[in-house]
């Protein structure tokens, strides 16, 4: 027992000392993906700094959710490669994917606890229960997306604003260092989507780094550092105004976007958002 | 009340009633507990046609083992542990849909089965002990073998019970959490596959899916975690082991049929009843 302790120890701390070597948190070279010969992303690079907010936007079938997975480690891409801290993410526990409200059986019976300390089990090990500490953190995770009222709730009768949270709440109790959410506002009403953008501010000054694919391209442009405009191929990444072009647009989403002349400049009014994509 | 418990223990006077109540109610909770899972994956069509697909094995093995039970049980659980991780790695890669290629494969196995024991003399006594289960006709050293079984698969649940919860809820966490997937997801297989092996002499193949997926669905209905839907699982299971056995042998009808009966009369009560937590789901 003893030398499982001083296993886990050298090891976490040689995950820190990795991660503080000064390396950008996320480094995508060159990846392509393509599943039975459908291409669903085409040479992609970008580097992301720690602590950064960015907004990966694009039409539905752009390769948000691939991207998103790739950087998880949850699929492998076909040629190139993704570097958490400077390795593989198949050696981190510090990234945290949130999906898609739709592709999780919200029937399953499970409290809103049950699903927070999920996020601990990474850290626990085989065959352990979980112990003082991670039912403190829990709670704390809780505590901090405004939810430790409804830690016994029955996950079925939340709300999408609170399923959003819940979720928040777990990669806060997994320790997550980067934060991957797909598509956390598509069916949200504006007072969820404000409270989880507070979440996220809050989030920051933790030094969290968050990639949040939206369809919302206001709250892109209002809420984020940088931008990521991607259809298959990457189109633009930087500063939502620098990215914001008129030309990247069109390129991005071709006559599916309805751009709106206001004092004299282009207001996007919205993509092809629905469900799901 | 004397009329009652002579009611209750006229049948236990018979060492066969013992051993079949005993087998009953141990399978039957194993089979809830583990169905748990089968619910909440949606796998109920997986476990029928992998309780089916097991019947070349069973023909096979009471072919070359002259009808011994543990020939049966061994061979049962080879081809189950085979068809349950054929089955699984069908499911992950293939053009065509998972049911489809379920449903190809288990018929085919069935029918492998039934042209294997029409080979044999006593043809239809042997089917229809395969098919429906023997509940009575068990003896002690299969009640030992039982009982070893039952207790390492309540082991490995209970072991692995977070694990085998977040692959089950959200298989990506999973994988973030760097847990081996691959691995508990053939361990699940594996569980379902040794308990319908386990508990085939109750029931038999073709009513082996009502044990896992019944009492399961029931406690799905009436409560709101996890530990609690396995705990009333189980205990329902349990009692409708017992139930259907006193039916049965009062009633002379058959025994893995009749606790398969109550196990869905109960099912349908709990549905219909305005409590249950499915008519109050927002």
């Amino acid at each position: 027992m003893a030398l499982v302790k001083l296993w886990q120890k050298v090891t976490l701390q040689e995950r820190d000392r990795v991660h503080l070597s000064g390396e950008p948190i996320v480094e995508v070279s060159r990846v392509s993906m393509r599943y039975d010969g459908v291409v669903a992303l085409e040479d992609v690079s970008f580097a992301v700094k720690a602590g950064e907010r960015i907004a990966i936007v694009g039409p539905n079938g752009a390769g948000k959710s691939t991207l998103l997975r790739i950087i998880a480690g949850v699929l492998t891409p076909t040629t190139g490669s993704v570097r958490i801290y400077g390795r593989g993410p198949g050696g981190h526990l510090c990234i945290a994917y949130i999906p898609q409200r739709n592709q999780v059986d919200w029937n399953f019976p499970l409290t809103v606890a049950d699903v927070v300390m999920m996020g601990r089990i990474g850290k626990m090990g085989l065959l352990r229960h979980p112990g003082p500490r991670d039912w403190a953190m829990v709670r704390r995770a809780l505590e901090q997306v405004g939810m430790a009222d409804l830690a016994d709730r029955p996950i079925r009768a939340l709300s999408g604003g609170q399923q959003q949270r819940m979720f928040i709440a777990r990669a806060l109790a997994q320790e997550a260092e980067l934060l991957l959410m797909d598509e956390p506002f598509t069916g949200l009403d504006r007072p969820a989507q404000e409270g989880i953008l507070e979440i996220l501010e809050h989030l920051r000054r933790q030094g969290v780094t968050i990639l949040l694919a939206t369809h919302d391209l206001e709250q892109a442009a209002s809420h984020f550092d940088r931008v990521l405009l991607l259809n298959r191929r990457l189109i633009a990444f930087g500063p939502p105004d620098a990215v914001f072009t008129p030309e990247a647009l069109r390129a991005a989403y071709g006559g599916h976007l309805r751009l709106v002349p206001v004092e004299g400049e282009l207001v996007a009014v919205g993509d092809t958002c629905c469900e799901g994509g | 009340m004397g009329e009652a418990l002579r009611v209750l223990l006229d049948p236990l006077q018979y060492a066969f009633m013992v051993r079949g109540l005993i087998a009953a109610v141990v399978t039957g909770g194993l089979c809830a507990l583990v169905g748990t899972y089968v619910v909440l994956r949606g796998m109920a069509f997986f476990g029928d046609a992998l309780a089916h697909s097991i019947l070349p094995g069973l023909a096979l093995g009471y072919l070359l083992g002259g009808g011994s039970r543990d020939a049966l049980f061994w061979w049962g659980l080879g081809t189950a542990i085979l068809a349950a991780l054929g089955i699984g790695a069908l499911s992950r890669g293939g053009r065509l849909k998972e049911d489809t290629a379920i449903g190809v494969l288990f018929a085919g196995a069935m029918a492998l089965g039934v042209v294997l024991i029409s080979t044999s003399r006593s043809y239809a006594v042997d089917l229809t002990h395969l098919l429906f289960g023997d509940v009575l006709g068990v003896g002690e050293g299969d009640l030992i073998r039982l009982g070893i079984f039952a207790a390492l698969i309540f082991a490995v649940v209970v072991l692995f019970y977070k694990e085998l919860l977040v692959i089950s809820f959200d298989p990506v966490l999973a994988v973030t959490l760097r847990l081996p997937t691959r691995l508990f997801e053939n361990l699940l297989l594996l569980l379902i596959a040794a308990t319908v092996v386990v508990a085939l002499q109750t029931v038999g193949v073709a009513l082996m899916v009502a044990m896992l997926v019944t009492p399961a669905a029931t406690a799905y209905l009436l409560t709101r975690r996890l530990p609690a839907m396995m705990a009333l699982a189980v205990a329902l299971a349990a009692l409708s082991s017992v139930v259907g056995l006193y039916a049965s042998y009062y009633a002379g009808v058959a025994s893995g049929a009749a606790i398969v009966l109550t196990a869905t009369v109960v099912f349908l009560v709990v549905r219909l009843a305005p409590i249950s937590r499915g008519s109050s789901r927002a």
